[in-house]
């Protein structure tokens, strides 16, 4: 059985007009496999590697230089919430609201909620300073965060924007 | 003159379905486009260059003298990469203009393409922008629709591509030969240079990069003229033939300890003082400045003494700072310690260092180490000067690594230890600590 589903391999085969060779798709198709299945598996990169004609050494280098990605023994919760800890978080509140976070849900950044509910993460800079703190939530920003807020995320079907 | 300033770049901020193809039409968009493409291409370079732009990504490159690199008669393809990675600390003016008014942004690229003979634009955007990611998607599909883009644009013989890219949240990424790298699928390692991007770039064809913003002001030089562009900002230094001048509006971020955090668009040179106490309300809690970051956390410090700074490309140069960078403005209270906003800037840098060179590599992580030790209150006096050897070492300037992040995680070590260094020495002598929660100190 193939990992990647028709879908996903003709959204990727859907690309090669874009660029002048097939390479550049890494980045792409990477983050098509992730969004679908939570992470990115060794089989997954076989078959990206393939439609790409790549070695899928080639294909792990890139994945494994982002921190973004994840591998099928580190998938990622329903919701990946982030949290910004650069200097205009840290002057307003930053800090304390990823400790209490972690203290309230037992996590530590990097880890998901038991249920696979929620997986946090360390963030640096999300460009919405302005807000500050705030949290990214999949790739939706969210300012001027409480930890009420974040705590919410973690219960099913908690937060909107899931 | 401030208060009078009409806003330019965010002239439709707020504006209810500013972000369509029909409110854009309607308000005047794409006559821009419209006269670029009766002029000849070195017609529309010459403009650019004639109006003093200089490039808001960070560098302040002149625009026109970097479009004017690319060959002559190539025959193609070249690439425009537009740099939407936007991940300096600090900094979130291209969030705004792209959420709040997308085609402004796609003018400036359709422009800058067809001066340059770029038939494909990508428009690399880092991952946290979903937003924008979907506001420029549509914007996109509309000029699709609209042949703005594609083949034979209004009628022209000219015929362009735009392709969303997105980034997976690796600051290095927003360096514009990393971006290429990352773009071509490959991990962003930035390249040496030369050869430069507009010789070898994206795919070895020559390549212009341009940040997001100054795109959106060629939208309007080509509207209105370059002398409209000059009469905003802080004319040449008559003293210093080799100064360009800093013309035009600039979009100010404005974050930390102040009453109105924001953006703000102003001419070029206003100062960090009427900023902050004219724009963004003062310092909270009724609290005194005691340090203000620039243009991003690379470029360093002002202190308190120094808020008469002009922000233009100049002037926080000449107060011992990197530059203007991204014209994010930071400001620290006198509560703050500057121990922990430095081991904070530190701790970013050693995160992001993409790890090719080793003074970098290193560096950022051992003076993220030493700070983080002062922090637990084990410092000694020699950190300092370990430190400032650190601070003094890595960087293009020093002359010993690829990109200028090295130079950017130094600046603020310097700035640190020269503008503020009784307070560290205070700290280190009577055996300060922060105290920090476990969670904080993961990587
Ligand atoms: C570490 C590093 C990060 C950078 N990040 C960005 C960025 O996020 N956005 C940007 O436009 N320029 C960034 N730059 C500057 C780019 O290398 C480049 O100078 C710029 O995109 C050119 O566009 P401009 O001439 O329009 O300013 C960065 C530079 C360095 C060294
Ligand atoms: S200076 Fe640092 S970030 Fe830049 S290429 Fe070298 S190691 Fe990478
Ligand atoms: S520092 Fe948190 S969003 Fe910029």
């Amino acid at each position: 059985m193939s990992a990647l589903s028709p879908e996903i391999r003709e959204k990727i085969i859907s690309y090669y007009g874009r660029y002048p060779n097939k390479q550049a798709i890494t980045l792409p198709a990477l983050h098509m496999v992730q969004e679908a299945y939570n992470c990115v598996s060794r089989e997954a990169i076989n078959e990206i590697a393939d439609l790409l004609e790549l070695n899928p050494t080639q294909v792990v280098d890139t994945m494994t230089f982002y921190g973004f990605f994840r591998d099928e023994h580190h998938p990622l919760g329903k919701k990946r919430v982030w949290v910004c800890r650069s200097l205009s978080c840290m002057l307003r509140g930053g800090d304390e609201l990823l400790a209490e976070v972690c203290d309230r849900l037992h996590l530590r950044p990097g880890q998901t909620t038991p249920d696979g509910e929620m997986t946090l993460e360390l963030a640096e800079c999300l460009g919405a300073c302005d807000g500050a703190p705030c949290i990214l939530i999949n790739d939706e920003l969210q300012l001027k965060v409480g930890v009420e807020e974040v705590l919410a995320l973690a219960k099913p079907q908690g937060g909107s924007k899931s | 003159m401030n208060e009078a300033f009409e806003p330019v770049l965010l002239r439709r901020r707020g504006v209810a379905g500013s972000q369509t193809l029909a409110y854009y039409q309607q308000d005047g968009g794409y006559n821009g486009l419209q006269k670029a493409l009766k002029m000849t291409p070195a017609e529309v370079i010459k403009v650019v260059s004639d109006s003093g732009l200089r490039g808001r990504g960070g560098a302040g490159f002149h625009t026109g003298s970097k479009w004017g690199f690319l060959p002559k008669n190539y025959e193609g393809p070249i690439y425009l990469c537009v740099n939407g990675d936007e991940s300096e600390p600090g900094t979130f003016n291209n969030r705004i203009l792209i959420e709040e008014d997308p085609h402004q942004l796609l003018e400036g690229i359709a422009i800058a393409s067809y001066a340059t003979g770029a038939s494909v634009a990508y428009l690399y955007l880092r991952y946290e922008y979903g937003q924008c990611y979907r506001t420029l998607e549509k914007a996109i599909e509309e000029m699709y629709a609209n042949n703005l883009l594609g083949k034979n644009i209004l009628g022209s013989n000219f015929s362009l591509d735009v392709y969303l890219v997105r980034g997976a949240c690796a600051y290095i990424c927003g360096e514009e030969t990393g971006l290429i790298e990352s773009l071509e699928g490959k991990r962003a390692w930035p390249r040496i240079k030369p050869p430069f991007p507009a010789i070898e770039g994206a795919f070895r064809r020559p390549t212009v990069v341009n940040n997001i913003e100054t795109l959106a002001c060629v939208t309007h030089i080509l509207d209105k003229g370059p002398e409209w562009f000059m009469s905003m900002g802080v004319p040449k230094d008559p003293n210093n033939p080799r100064d360009p001048g800093s013309y035009g509006p600039k979009l100010y971020c404005v974050s930390g300890h102040v009453n109105n955090p924001g953006l703000f668009e102003l001419p070029l040179g206003i100062t960090a003082r009427e900023l902050i106490e004219k724009h963004a309300g003062g310092v909270w809690k009724g609290r005194k400045v005691k340090a203000v970051v620039p243009g991003g956390i690379s470029m360093g410090f002002l202190s308190a003494d120094e808020l008469d700074t002009p922000l233009d490309f100049a002037g926080p140069g000449k107060a011992g700072c990197l530059g203007l960078g991204t014209a994010a403005v930071i400001v620290i209270d006198d509560q703050t310690s500057m121990v922990d906003v430095l081991y904070n800037n530190c701790r970013f840098f050693a995160h992001e260092s993409c790890g090719q060179c080793t003074p970098c590599r290193e560096g950022t992580a051992w003076s993220s180490k030493i700070l983080r030790r002062i922090r637990d209150g084990h410092g000694k006096m020699s950190d300092l000067k370990t430190l400032e050897d650190i601070s003094n070492t890595i960087g293009i300037m020093p002359g010993t690594t690829i990109c200028g992040l090295a130079d950017g995680a130094a600046w603020p070590i310097k700035n640190a230890l020269k503008k503020f260094r009784p307070e560290f020495e205070e700290y280190i002598s009577k055996g300060q600590k922060t105290e920090m929660r476990e969670a904080l100190a993961a990587h």
